[in-house]
């Protein structure tokens, strides 16, 4: 019978170690996600300790910000890991020297995208109403609003992601996972912006789900639809989602000038 | 008359840094004929296939592909065109019948279930279109593969060894049925192989490269008789060692 080898084991491990070495992007990983949980947290505790009346609506705000933050989540993920499984199935050759247009492969992501997120978000919504007596569709018709800036945002960042991987390999596919979670303290999910230091309101503002998240505290708490971050929200996105698709686009054109469309996934 | 030029290229090349992979190649494959692409490995051929395909975009030179300059209109030529490789693959978790199906649907094919019906009697593969892609052998990959090629019954086939990991008796049925449409369409096919007697068998027309460059042209039974060799095989090592036509070696 043949028993359990530590030297296979062993050599198992020191090939996982050669491929964590090869990356410094998984080296980054490993200490990422510990940090962004404690800082979001953090500021959560911090705010929250603040707001005594804030507590009474908790469940609300949280899991609102929860499942909204979920759209960005998936939507983004929706679109970069689909475009990742073209990479690893070295599929991404073929589809481009058939007749389909790199812009149509972007709307295509785009919309499976759209399917993903509607059934992944979608049951954790109908989930909440008997787990916890939370109705998303309460927020009413400002939650199409929200949906809309969210889900063009998670897809701006996508493409940024896909690109990346495009450029740099499988590799960077991690970046896929880190890169939402880097602007999350900054999104204010679960505090308002106010509660970040001064230095970092700039670049909160210049999110558009830090809109997003400000406008469905509006709503909650307020009672009021805010229009302003609506559209901020909306513009903010028309310039960050051409950024993608432009960036996307001469990636693209640039592997097919350096020849790596053959190797991809490789 | 002689047929038109379907694929005509001039002064091509596809330089990496210093590393000249296609170094200013030209030729031109008439419609309606089977050229091959020859060359040891590292010769250019995957490399000028791309650029064909408008994968890769050249340093320098022209490409025509039915008319059009495909670096530029890529996309006008490449409904008319399909590419076969057993180096590229198709998504892994997908059964052989969605593939086919995604794909006839990206080269607008009309009649999807009746085409792969007929696709999966020619190629022998239709007691397989409910099974992953994945789970085939290398030789039903490859069958799979020339599938997708044929879906659009494209007028220029590129094939990058389409035999290769397939059984002698496999590789003769696939070598007959890549006949057999050229026939039937008058498709112009372009394959790079090395199996020197699928060359002579399949192809009027022969391109060798040596280091990015085209050394010699012509029909093969010209190329045996004009390097005083028995084969095709004989002319290739001679190609690949860089020995010229009518030079003597003991």
């Amino acid at each position: 019978m043949n028993g359990i080898s530590a030297h296979r084991i062993g050599a198992l491990a020191l090939r996982y170690l050669y491929l964590l070495r090869s990356s410094r992007v998984r080296i980054i990983e490993l200490a990422y996600w510990p940090t962004v949980q404690m800082i979001l947290w953090g500021f959560i505790t911090r705010y929250l300790a603040g707001h005594s009346d804030v507590l009474n609506q908790a469940t609300g705000l949280l899991l609102s910000g929860v499942l909204l933050w979920d759209i960005l989540f998936r939507s983004q993920l929706g679109l970069s890991v689909v475009f990742f499984e073209e990479l690893h199935a070295r599929n991404l050759a073929q589809l481009l020297i058939s007749p389909l247009q790199p812009i149509e492969l972007i709307i295509a992501l785009m919309a499976i995208s759209l399917v993903r997120t509607v059934l992944g978000v979608g049951i954790a919504v109908l989930l909440a109403i008997p787990f916890y007596g939370f109705n998303l569709f309460s927020l009413g018709l400002p939650l199409a609003g929200f949906f809309l800036n969210l889900l063009l945002m998670g897809w701006a960042i996508g493409l940024l992601v896909s690109a990346l991987v495009l450029r740099y390999g499988m590799g960077a596919e991690s970046i896929a996972w880190a890169a939402i979670f880097a602007l999350a303290p900054l999104c204010g999910i679960y505090y308002p912006v106010a509660t970040l230091p001064g230095w970092l309101h700039p670049l909160a503002w210049a999110l558009p789900a830090s809109h997003v998240f400000e406008g469905m505290r509006a709503v909650l708490l307020d009672h009021t639809f805010r229009l302003d971050f609506f559209l901020q929200a909306l513009l903010l996105n028309v310039g960050y989602l051409g950024l993608g698709i432009g960036v996307f686009l001469a990636t693209v054109h640039k592997a097919r000038e350096r020849g790596s469309l053959l190797q991809s996934g490789e | 008359m002689a047929e038109p030029a379907v694929i005509e290229v001039k002064d091509l090349s596809k330089h990496y840094g210093s590393v000249r992979a296609v170094d200013g190649i030209s030729f031109c494959i008439a419609q309606s004929t089977t050229c091959a692409l020859l060359g040891g490995n590292g010769a250019g051929k995957t490399t000028t296939i791309a650029m064909l395909l408008g994968l890769l975009l050249p340093t320098s030179g022209q490409i025509r592909i039915l008319g059009e300059d495909v670096p530029r209109y890529r996309q006008r030529v490449l409904p008319r065109m399909n590419f076969s490789s057993p180096y590229v693959d198709l998504p892994q978790r997908l059964t052989v019948a969605e593939n086919l199906t995604v794909y006839a649907r990206l080269y607008g094919v009309r009649h999807v279930w009746e085409r792969l019906a007929a696709l999966g009697r020619d190629l022998d593969i239709d007691a397989f279109f409910k099974r992953p892609y994945g789970s085939l052998s290398a030789g039903q990959k490859t069958r799979v593969a020339l599938a997708k090629a044929l879906l659009n019954e494209p007028e220029i086939l590129l094939l990058d060894e389409p035999t290769a990991s397939l059984d002698p008796d496999t590789a003769d049925r696939m070598r007959r049925i890549l006949t057999d449409y050229q026939r039937r369409s008058g498709a112009t096919l372009l394959l790079a192989s090395h199996n020197m007697s699928e060359v002579e068998r399949l192809c009027d027309q022969v391109i060798m490269l040596r280091t990015g460059r085209v050394v010699a042209t012509g029909a093969p039974r010209e190329l045996i008789r004009r390097y005083g060799r028995k084969d095709m095989e004989e002319v290739f090592l001679d190609i690949a060692r860089g020995i010229q036509s009518g030079e003597v070696v003991e």
